[in-house]
Parts: C-alpha cells; structure tokens; sequence
C-alpha cells in the first residue's frame, strides 16, 4: 500500500519586496517629518474655505488661546536674539547674553516683559508646568505693540500670523488687531484649517 | 524573512582535505525589519497631513481727523451683526430695521447675501461682532464673503443701538 506522502516545504516566504517598500516609506517619512515645536497652548483654529499655505519662514506669530491670553513668537535665531536685546532696552532690563540665547530657541512666550527674566531661567520641562498670564494688550498697558514694533526691526521681512482658537471671545480679537493697525500693520494673516467636508 | 541565497558553497568534495566549515551566510533580519516598521508606524502617525491654511487679511488704514469719510445711501447697506451662541442677526438699511435673524449654513447667512446682492446694486455690508461672538464666527462670516464675493464689506465696531434692535427684536 503506497502511503500518500505530503510534499514538505519549509513555509518560508520571500518578503525582501516588502521589506524594500516598508525602508522606503520610513525613508520618505522621516525627510517629510518637520519637528513641531511644543506650542505653550493647544489652539484649534477655525475652518475656511482659503487655500493659501503659510510660508514656513519670517513669521510672526501671534496665537490666541481660547481663554483670551496672548502669545507671540517669532521664527530666526539670530532675529530672536536682537528682538530681545531691543526689548531689553525699552524697559530696562538687561538680559546676559546666555539668557539670550536660551530665549532664542525657545518657543512661543505669553508673559509681561517683567517675568520674562524668570521665565527664561528656568528648566525647559518646569517651563511647561507654568501657566503662562498672555502678552498684555490693554490700551493702557499694551507690551504686544513694543513685541510687533521691535520684531519689525529685527526682520523687516516678518509676516504677520494670527492663529486663534475658534472659541477665543471677539474682544481679545479685536484687541490684537486693533494694536496691529495701529502700528501701521494692515494686512495679515488668519490661520485656519482646511473646511472638512464640502 | 528575507533570505539571502548562497550558490555554490565554499567546501572541496574531495575527501581528505580540510573542510571549511560552512558557516550559513543568512542573517536574521527579524530585528532590523521590527526596527523598520516601528519607525514606519511612528511616522505615519506624527506627520501633520493637512499644513494650516491661511486667510489673507487686509484693514483700512484709521481715518486720519482731516480725512472726509464717504456717505453711502443707507438703502445700499446691510447690516451682518453676529451675535452669542452662533447666532447672526441681520438687518436691511439704518431706519426703522427689520431685524431678523439666521445661522452660518449655507442656507443661512449665504442665502441671505446672495439673494439681497441681486436685489440691491452696490450692496455695502457692515460686520459688527458682538463681544460675545467667538473668533470662529468672525472667520466664518469672512469666509461667506470670499463665497459668495463680496467686494464691499466693512468691519465695525458694534453701537449700542443696534444692541437695543437686537434686544427689542427678542430672536
């Protein structure tokens, strides 16, 4: 009685194409990457049918948070630095040069000048436990207009960017833009996300 | 896992000669390719697909004291006032409105602007944002206007007579 022998082959299984593709998406991946700064808020700006992309470079950001607080921040090592020292000089306090250039890395700031020196001493991982009060914009009191006038000198190049979250009260708004034309700043920027659906 | 073929091999079949030792020239990829995907998946899920968009927005400078400002036919204008919990209050000319009052569908406020453009030649349309209105409802009536191509529109700050309409109009 001949037995019905079962042909064995070992189960393996060619996967160099796979693994071909799978090197290649990490490749394409990791160089469309673009780290994203750790933002001191999370904003969720409002949709719009607009189609214009927001250049990457000579950017001035100003964001709302959704409870009102201001912050602001400007792209450029080198431009941070002379903003600084600027801002510096206008109210008095004399920020060394190592102060400088931590505050040239660091991201969006939302505090009045006179805390700025506090601010920039600390750790950056104690820094994200702070809950920073805004950049003031009273009429009275308004350092966002020193902010705007003194990043316009350093980078006359500067773009300027609102990014608001969509639950911001109008008044805050209003404010912000209101200190922008003042400063002789007519034209700008709404950041908002692509209009999901339609 | 992904194999790398040796032909031949390295060893004399004549007997009596030293034997090379075959030593399998396959490697196990296991680790590199779980390395691989780990990234893979990694990335994937931190790329940002969509970039943000932007609004391009342009103000009037402020009229200077010497300047004249223009007259318009109040006929011509409409008044857009957006109002708390999304509401959007509009009304036709500056005497004795009729205040009514929709939303930011598309049968809303949209419709609204399309059908009194037709009706009115020249039309001007004044934005006034009550404190309580949100950012989103700014940028959503800016947005109506680049829809429905609005060339004519004013922001402005909210009267306390037209907060006395809305209160009266009791929508």
């Amino acid at each position: 009685m001949g037995k019905i022998k079962t042909h064995r082959t070992t189960p393996s299984l060619d996967m160099t194409p796979m693994v071909d593709l799978g090197f290649l998406l990490v490749t394409f991946f990791m160089l469309t990457a673009n780290a994203v700064p750790d933002e001191p808020v999370t904003v969720d700006a409002p949709s719009s049918v607009s189609e214009i992309i927001i250049p990457d470079t000579d950017i001035m950001l100003i964001t709302i948070s959704d409870d009102g607080r201001v912050f602001f921040s400007i792209d450029g090592k080198y431009h941070r630095q002379e903003l600084l020292g600027n801002i510096g000089k206008q109210y008095s306090v004399n920020f060394t040069p190592e102060e400088t250039s931590r505050f040239a890395v660091m991201s969006s700031i939302g505090l009045p000048i006179g805390q700025l020196r506090e601010y920039i001493s600390l750790a950056p991982d104690e820094r994200k436990h702070i809950k920073q009060p805004g950049i003031p914009v009273d009429s009275l009191h308004n350092e966002l207009k020193d902010w705007i006038i003194f990043s316009r000198m350093a980078n006359p190049k500067l773009r300027i960017a609102i990014k608001g979250d969509g639950k911001a009260n109008y008044p805050v708004v209003e404010k912000v833009m209101k200190t922008l034309t003042d400063n002789k700043v007519n034209r700008f920027n709404l950041i908002t996300n692509m209009e999901k659906g339609s | 896992m992904a194999e790398v073929s040796q032909g031949g091999g390295g060893g004399k079949s004549d007997g009596g000669k030293v034997r090379v030792k075959k030593a399998s020239t396959k490697i196990d990829m296991t680790p590199m390719v779980d390395l691989a995907f780990l990234l893979l998946t990694f990335f994937i899920l931190t790329t940002t697909l969509n970039k943000p968009k932007t609004m391009q927005l342009t103000l009037p400078e402020d009229p200077k004291p010497e300047d004249k400002l223009p007259e318009v036919n109040e006929k011509k204008v409409v008044t857009v006032i957006l109002g708390p919990n999304d509401k959007v209050y509009w009304y036709h000319g500056i005497t004795n409105p009729e205040v009514k009052v929709t939303n930011y569908d598309d049968a809303g406020i949209r419709k609204v602007l399309i059908e009194k453009n037709k009706e009115i030649p020249g039309m001007i349309i004044l934005i006034k944002p009550m404190e309580e209105s949100r950012y989103k409802n700014v940028v959503d009536i800016l947005d109506e206007m680049t829809i429905t191509n609005m060339q004519r529109f004013a922001m402005v700050k909210i009267t306390d007579a037209d907060k006395e309409l809305i209160k009266e109009s009791n929508l």
